[in-house]
């Protein structure tokens, strides 16, 4: 059978650093980038007597993500240590939850080309992190050196159902789900630096078919590109393995980035025995009513409601509404810059167009921005009436970007004001028309390109002020068009 | 030798400390002139903090001159089982593993005895990692029995035991995970108390087993255990199984006595391959308790016999997790010369360890292995609340439970080091009261024809240790046997 009658069954695991101040079991601070080791104390370095205690603020965290999720918060759940040994795991064993998670069975909507789709997210659990093992330069031969910082960093793993069908649903939903942690303000989305990770399962079954095939599990997926490459890739050689009479077998896979290949890691034979057992370090962890009944409450309106909303309030394209609401204080800034802009559908123009070109190049923040929504209505308004060219008032949106002052003086100092009297601008039609007899009369006789450069003698006489639909009208009605 | 300072009880030391009649720099010179005579046989400890204990002496003395002592023992010196890590003092737990390893803070009961003000003389002997109940797992050396130097002092807080016994300290603190502090006072003629799991803060506490482990006092005298107690009973943040619950007056109604209460006598206690001498002794107590006006119950705690096993499938279960970060990486010893890091991980356990605890690691190991875990590690779990119900339901009948706190009086160094079950087989009476979280005491009850002395053990319900305190008070006050003069 070609690849074409197989069917790809995907599920995700998803890890998301919860953006605590401090780690989930100490006080130490989970800041990114501290020279090596420097967030530690001997709780997250586990000496000898040391114990856990709960950071609260991982279970409100954890609680707001199953709500939002449309999970079942359990009142109970259990905290497990996993056992293992490895350097950069300091009591050898990693306080997790197994098989009593404080949430289950929500589910996430996604957008797919046959409409929208429910996914089912199984599980979300907490635990904490494990530090970092550096084998580079840095390392005398035959040493490999251990930083801690991130030991005991706190991580929300969610787990779906096997219910995505292809590389692309699988994108899909990792994006639908980081905006949602993001909206939700629990997770930063950062995966280039790993704050939010992705393992896939992967398997293969006849088109049709109703029983799943032996799965794979892909690691070291730190970009949706490489998520989807992978996937891809891992399918095909599981039809491949399949086709050639051979048999998948279970196993940890890596994505080799230089190669665009999978790759075994551990086989099922490799794998470790974690020996779980119930914490007793740790009470059953409570999730009282009014903790969930708080988090119930403060719980924003989340991308997929905002972009209905914004396409039934300000009459946007689905395409624009999903922009725009990706990011919360994009969707904030919008609403902010609305109430002073009449025609929605163009102040979206400029949202894609404009204003992303320059957040994007100057990398600046929207918290940072130096100009007010009045202000860019302002702008938008003095566009829609003409007084200034659309592309003269990019130029003025930029000089607000980067400067914070007030449209109306940026155009008066640069002069940019277009000139949209009829007298001044048929005097200059007339003058042009007048100094270049010859180029009327071949366009009389059907030469219609020279229009063009009456155009550019205009304006370049106007100095780029002349207002565009004036000198055009003018100029075809001399021209007896 | 009752004038000897050493010879105090640590209340009447604190009392003479507050009279002035005697500063603690005298009561901590006196204890390490005690120390260097006596512990060259005894060898309870394993490191003296001569300079750290008169330091805390002098500031004691300085306090108690501007008659701002910070406690009712300000001054008191005492000793710590190599348990409880203490800041700049070396910590071993009795294991080669931990060779030199120096801690970078304080365990909670530490802070509070020093807060209290009270010298620490050091760190004493215990079976490796509180494994054990004779000393003798200790990686350095075994502790002897100061009655009789050729005896184990009973474990594994048996250096603590010792030390008490000797006079070498006024007090100190074990952990009881299975009896580990009931077992030793049994051995020395010494009061022990296990609190209630959760009345006295672990952090610092080297874990064996977290669900069991549980730090107590250890005194002479009943009225020490329980002022001892009074210092380190405290909610701590720092401890997630720490109960909050308020300090306990455990001095107010210690001298009330028993008349009135209900005494359980668990028959299922009193068994075969008990010691004559010991059951006897223990009879003769029972009749005491209702001389003095209490009444014996007969009550039965049916799943004792299960107790055992439930003990040692769970306590390795943990421990195989517990001691999993002695692995050579960040502290403690590293094997030299291993190529590579499972080397690095086998050399380093396989010589840090010693034979006991790797047995315990291997047995909870495969306790918790998949395809095992059910049939080992959740069943004992079941069985532990079995056996927790069986003392919730004595308790609807009785206000404590008595009986002998080891079947045997203190054996013969050597005598069970290569019978691991038989040596298992001295917790018996001890860890059903570690299985349910209860409190439990041993107060010593008598001496054998041989001169070896026999303890009492009673449980009682969860934070009633107070009770506990009354009703061993009540029995010392009739004998007095603290007063007999140790041979050593």
């Amino acid at each position: 059978m070609p690849l074409s009658d197989f069917q790809t069954v995907i599920g995700l695991e998803v890890h998301a650093q919860l953006l605590t101040q401090s780690k989930i079991f100490c006080g130490c601070s989970t800041a990114f980038g501290a020279e090596p080791n420097h967030h530690t104390c001997p709780v997250c370095l586990g000496m000898p007597g040391v114990l856990p205690v709960l950071n609260q603020r991982v279970v409100e965290y954890a609680v707001r993500t199953g709500l939002a999720l449309g999970c079942t918060v359990k009142p109970t759940s259990v905290w497990s240590r996993k056992n293992y040994f490895y350097p950069d795991l300091p009591k050898g064993y990693q306080i997790t939850q197994y098989d009593q998670p404080i949430c289950e069975w929500g589910e996430l909507v996604i957008d797919t080309p046959s409409g929208e789709k429910t996914v089912r997210v199984r599980r979300i659990h907490l635990e904490e992190d494990a530090g970092k093992s550096v084998h580079d330069a840095s390392a005398s031969a035959g040493q490999s050196l251990v930083d801690l910082n991130r030991a005991g960093v706190p991580l929300m793993e969610i787990v779906s159902e096997p219910d995505l069908r292809d590389a692309d649903e699988a994108v899909e939903y990792l994006k639908v789900l980081r905006d949602v942690l993001v909206y939700l303000g629990v997770n930063d989305g950062n995966l280039e630096e790993g704050s939010f990770r992705c393992d896939a399962n992967v398997s293969v079954m006849p088109k049709g078919s109703t029983t799943y095939g032996q799965r794979c599990e892909l690691k070291n997926l730190n970009s949706f590109r490489f998520l989807k490459q992978a996937i891809e890739y891992e399918a095909a050689r599981q039809v491949d393995v399949l086709e050639s009479g051979g048999k998948v077998d279970q196993e940890t896979r890596l994505w080799d980035v230089n190669k665009g290949v999978t790759r075994s890691m551990r086989s099922k034979e490799d794998a470790h025995d974690y020996r779980y057992f119930p914490e007793p370090d740790l009470q059953p962890l409570i999730v009282s009513d009014a903790l969930r009944d708080a988090q119930a409450k403060s719980l924003p309106e989340l991308p997929r409601a905002k972009r209905t909303r914004f396409m039934g309030q300000y009459g946007l394209p689905a395409y624009d509404a999903r922009i725009l609401t990706a990011e919360r204080p994009l969707a904030d800034f919008f609403e902010a810059c609305a109430v002073h802009v009449p025609d929605a559908k163009k102040l979206s123009n400029w949202f894609l167009g404009e204003l992303s070109r320059l957040l994007k190049e100057e990398g600046t923040p929207l918290s940072a921005l130096r100009f007010t929504p009045a202000q860019l209505g302002e702008l938008l308004a003095t566009v829609e009436k003409g007084t200034v060219s659309a592309n003269a008032g990019k130029d003025v949106l930029g000089e607000m970007f980067r400067t914070g002052r007030a449209p109306a003086d940026i155009i008066a100092e640069k002069g940019l004001a277009q000139v949209s009297d009829v007298g001044a601008v048929e005097a200059v039609v007339d003058d042009i028309l007048a100094k270049n007899a010859g180029e009327v009369e071949k366009y009389k006789a059907g030469k219609k390109s020279v229009y063009g450069f009456f155009v550019g003698q205009v304006m370049k006489a106007m100095k780029g002020k002349g207002n565009p639909g004036l000198v055009n009208e003018l100029l075809k009605k001399k021209l007896g068009d | 030798m009752s004038s000897t300072l050493t010879d105090l009880s640590m209340l009447e030391l604190a009392a003479k400390l507050a009279s002035r009649e005697v500063s603690s720099v005298e009561a901590t010179q006196a204890s390490l002139q005690r120390i260097a005579q006596v512990d060259p046989k005894v060898r309870a400890f394993l490191r003296v903090d001569e300079a750290g204990a008169l330091k805390a002496a002098e500031a004691s003395d300085a306090r108690r001159h501007a008659g701002s002592p910070a406690s009712a023992l300000d001054g008191v010196p005492v000793g710590l089982k190599d348990i409880f890590l203490t800041q700049g003092v070396a910590t071993t737990c009795g294991s080669r593993i931990l060779e030199g390893f120096v801690p970078p803070y304080d365990a909670t009961v530490v802070r509070l005895l020093k807060e209290a003000g009270l010298p620490l003389l050091g760190k004493l002997n215990m079976d490796e990692f509180a494994m054990g109940s004779s000393n003798e797992s200790s990686a350095y050396f075994p502790t002897h029995n100061p009655w009789d130097l050729t005896r184990t002092p009973g474990g594994s807080s048996g250096g603590s035991a010792a030390a008490v016994a000797a006079r070498e300290v006024f007090g100190a603190l074990g952990t009881d995970t299975g009896g580990s502090i009931r077992q030793p006072a049994a051995f020395t003629n010494t009061v022990g108390l296990k609190p209630t799991y959760g009345r006295v803060s672990r952090y610092g506490v080297i874990a064996f087993a977290s669900s069991l482990d549980q730090p107590g006092p250890m005194a002479r005298t009943v009225g020490d255990t329980a002022a001892l107690l009074q210092l380190i009973a405290r909610h701590d943040p720092l401890d997630s199984t720490s109960a909050d619950v308020a300090t306990p007056d455990c001095l107010t109604g210690l001298e009330d006595g028993v008349r009135g209460l209900k005494l359980g006598v668990p028959r299922e206690y009193f068994t075969a391959g008990m010691d004559p001498e010991v059951e006897g002794t223990l009879r003769a107590s029972l009749e005491e308790f209702e001389r003095m006006g209490a009444t014996l119950v007969d009550v039965s705690l049916p799943h004792t016999k299960y107790a055992l096993a439930t003990y040692y499938l769970l306590a390795s279960s943990e421990a195989s997790s517990n001691l999993a970060r002695y692995d050579g990486i960040r502290y403690g010893q590293r094997a030299k010369d291993a190529r590579g890091l499972k080397e690095l991980y086998t050399q380093t356990r396989g010589q840090g360890f010693g034979a006991e605890v790797k047995r315990r690691i291997m047995l909870g190991t495969y306790a918790l292995s998949a395809g095992y875990y059910d049939a080992y590690y959740l069943r004992a779990q079941k069985v532990r609340t079995l056996i927790r119900e069986d003392f919730t339901r004595a308790f609807q009948q009785v206000d404590a439970l008595v009986s002998p706190t080891s079947p045997v009086p203190a054996f013969k160094l050597g005598e069970k080091v290569d019978d691991p079950l038989s040596m298992y087989l001295m917790d018996v009476y001890t860890l059903p009261c570690n299985l349910a979280g209860l409190p439990g005491l041993s107060v010593p009850c008598g001496f054998t024809q041989g001169g070896l002395p026999v303890g009492l053990q009673i449980l009682g319900r969860p934070f009633d240790e107070a009770r506990l305190l009354r009703i061993a008070r009540a029995f010392e006050r009739e004998h007095d046997f603290f007063r007999r003069a140790v041979p050593v």
